[in-house]
């Protein structure tokens, strides 16, 4: 068996100093391989978030030892870490984080623009992405003009526009109702499924984490309780339907 | 990359068109009041330049009188005046003159059509129209018989010709006869406006030949001014030395004795003149440069809010992958596209304002190409600078202070 795809060995983060000093990640071990489907669980302050950052490379720990793909990143500067995510890591936020009056291709353009993709490549790649989320035929509307479930398929578009080996969904369904909820978790089951993407996800809602087919629960900074979810959900609700629905 | 980093800042400024619009004021008000004012002071240095070229190229005028506390020509009753031999000893003495004219003057009522006009005659030879710089609208310059036989032929100026003959300009008048004094004359000639200058109205004259004006007008063979212009290129400093060298020589001056005659130089009141005019155009251009500063801090005002503003998606931009030095580069060329644009939209308001203002001014417009171009590149500098600040918060944002941001 290889490697799994990300090993965190004693992974600490600290934050400010002296009394008020917080242990947000306390010494957690977890290996994620790839083409799993993880969802992160945990109450407010549990460090889960935390995590998350650090899984994403968007922050570095205190202490241990992270591990993608075998190497070491831990260490690694700003503007390492931010090859690492431009090139391996697509991300998912609760707001969506589209920019305003740019139109859904752009959008999904930018993170090939940082990789410096020509434009021909980058339209045919972000075309390709939104016809994958169901947008097809949305590319010029701007984010103005599309629904919360439109805009969250924008930004999975922007998250797998770079063929990603990992997507991280903080919250995704977090500003969205049952409905689209559950379409924006059917697209995610997909792309793990289908297209073979490890997907990592925060969330507090246990409908939203059945999808997932593993559940991390984080308490108090330490990795409470990981654990298969032996029936994931393999069709939302109504999913089948998102495509025309939106 | 950098074209599309490019093309992004201008998307970001056509975002906020109102916005943007105000934030480049300053730079546009800067950029034009500082082209502005270079090309009017310019403008005016040109005009000054033409006047007093027109009194003549590279023109000396040697002139009787006394350096004294009264400034030159003080007091220049009791010292003698020049004669002719002056003169061609001048022109064959020295070398790089072009032409020397001797020349007498009177202020005379002249009268013609039972019109009468109050002139100043001048008597000279046909050098004359060399070193004063006139060409003919008609007719001829003096014979050489008249100028040896003091005919009484004469060639008028414009004002002259329009007060007492008028009709048609430049033709009017000629080979009718003009009265000078007690004495008729034929009109042979007439002079080529020069126009209102500084220098007050020189088309109204009236031209004789020196034996002429010396015979008939002022009973004196003595010649109260030589006019010397110098051949193209020629350099002034010298020939002036050597020229007083030969009138103190021909006055026998001893060492000690003092110039009876004074060396005017038009180039160099015409140097003078400029000089103070180029001092007083930095001046007001140093001025104007102020308003250049206070648009750039405009603009770091602007960029500082924008990148307030726009915080989250910075954010976004470095969680997708944007390194440090590309958001800062982002930031740093929409400063730069803004100012730009203030220096373009500046440029053009400044060639329409001189335009008109010049007009106002009547001082000869002119386009100068290196201060639009250094204004421009001013202004994008000023982006650079005042956008550096703003673009460097931006870039070292954390990525994920900056997501959380509302």
């Amino acid at each position: 068996m290889t490697a799994p795809l990300i090993q965190l060995r004693g992974i600490s983060r600290r934050y400010g100093s002296g009394a008020a000093e917080l242990m947000a990640l306390d010494g957690i071990d977890l290996d994620i391989g790839a083409g799993e489907f993880v969802a992160i669980m945990g109450p407010s302050g549990s460090g889960k978030s935390t995590a998350m950052n650090i899984l994403g490379c968007l922050d570095t720990p205190t202490a241990g030892q992270y591990l993608f793909k075998g190497a070491h990143v831990e260490a690694l500067t700003r503007d390492q870490r931010a090859r690492l995510r431009r090139r391996y890591l697509g991300f998912v936020f609760q707001g969506f984080n589209l920019l305003a009056r740019t139109s859904a291709q752009e959008n999904v353009e930018l993170p090939l623009l940082y990789r410096g993709d020509g434009a021909a490549v980058r339209s045919a790649a972000a075309t390709k992405a939104l016809q994958a989320v169901g947008l097809g035929g949305w590319e010029d509307h701007t984010p103005g003009e599309l629904s919360g479930g439109q805009q969250q398929r924008v930004a999975i578009a922007r998250a797998i526009v770079t063929t990603p080996a990992v997507v991280l969904a903080d919250e995704p369904t977090g500003n969205l109702d049952t409905q689209r909820s559950h379409e924006i978790m059917g697209l995610l089951m997909e792309l793990n499924s289908a297209h073979g993407i490890t997907v990592l996800m925060v969330t507090h809602e246990p409908d939203m984490a059945a999808y997932a087919r593993r559940m991390v629960h984080f308490v108090d900074g330490r990795i409470a309780r990981d654990e298969v979810n032996p029936h994931p959900v393999v069709a939302a609700p109504r999913a089948a339907a998102a495509v025309e629905t939106t | 990359m950098l074209f599309s980093v490019f093309m992004l800042a201008l998307r970001s400024v056509r975002r906020n068109m109102l916005r943007s619009f105000l934030t480049i004021l300053g730079i546009v008000i800067g950029v034009s009041a500082v082209i502005t004012m270079v090309t009017l002071g310019n403008g005016a240095t040109q005009a000054i330049e033409t006047q007093i070229t027109s009194l003549g190229t590279n023109l000396l005028l040697v002139m009787p009188g006394q350096r004294g506390p009264g400034g030159p020509g003080a007091g220049s009753g009791g010292v003698p005046q020049f004669t002719e031999s002056d003169a061609e000893a001048i022109a064959s003495q020295i070398g790089g003159v072009a032409a020397v004219a001797p020349q007498g003057r009177a202020s005379v009522h002249v009268v013609a059509n039972g019109r009468n006009w109050l002139t100043t005659v001048t008597g000279s030879t046909n050098a004359w129209f060399t070193t004063g710089n006139w060409k003919l609208a008609a007719g001829r310059m003096f014979d050489p018989d008249e100028q040896a036989a003091g005919s009484a032929v004469c060639i008028i100026g414009e004002t002259v010709r329009r007060e007492l003959y008028g009709g048609t300009t430049g033709v009017t008048g000629l080979g009718e006869q003009l009265r000078v004094k007690q004495f008729s004359c034929e009109v042979v000639g007439i002079l080529s406006s020069k126009g209102q200058g500084g220098m007050g109205d020189q088309d109204d004259t009236v031209v004789l030949p020196l034996y002429t004006l010396q015979r008939r007008v002022t009973g004196s063979r003595k010649v109260g001014m030589l006019s010397v212009s110098m051949e193209e290129g020629a350099d002034s400093a010298p020939l002036k030395a050597s020229l007083r060298q030969l009138m103190r020589e021909r006055r026998n001056l001893s060492e000690e004795d003092d110039d009876n005659f004074n060396v005017f130089d038009t180039q160099q009141l015409a140097e003078t003149l400029s000089g103070t005019m180029g001092v007083l155009t930095s001046l007001l251009g140093a001025v104007a440069a102020v308003s250049l500063l206070v648009g750039g801090i405009g603009i770091m005002n602007i960029m500082l809010v924008s990148v307030t503003e726009r915080t989250r998606e910075i954010g976004l931009r470095l969680a997708i992958g944007a390194l440090e030095g590309e958001v800062m580069l982002q930031f740093l060329i929409e400063a730069v596209v803004l100012s730009a644009l203030g220096g373009i939209v500046g440029v053009l308001l400044a060639t329409g304002a001189s335009y008109w203002l010049s007009g106002l001014m009547e001082v000869p417009y002119r386009f100068d190409p290196s201060i639009n171009l250094l204004a421009l590149l001013f202004s994008a500098a000023i982006g650079v600078v005042f956008g550096y600040f703003p673009a460097r918060r931006a870039a070292r944002l954390d990525p994920i202070e900056a997501l959380r941001h509302e």
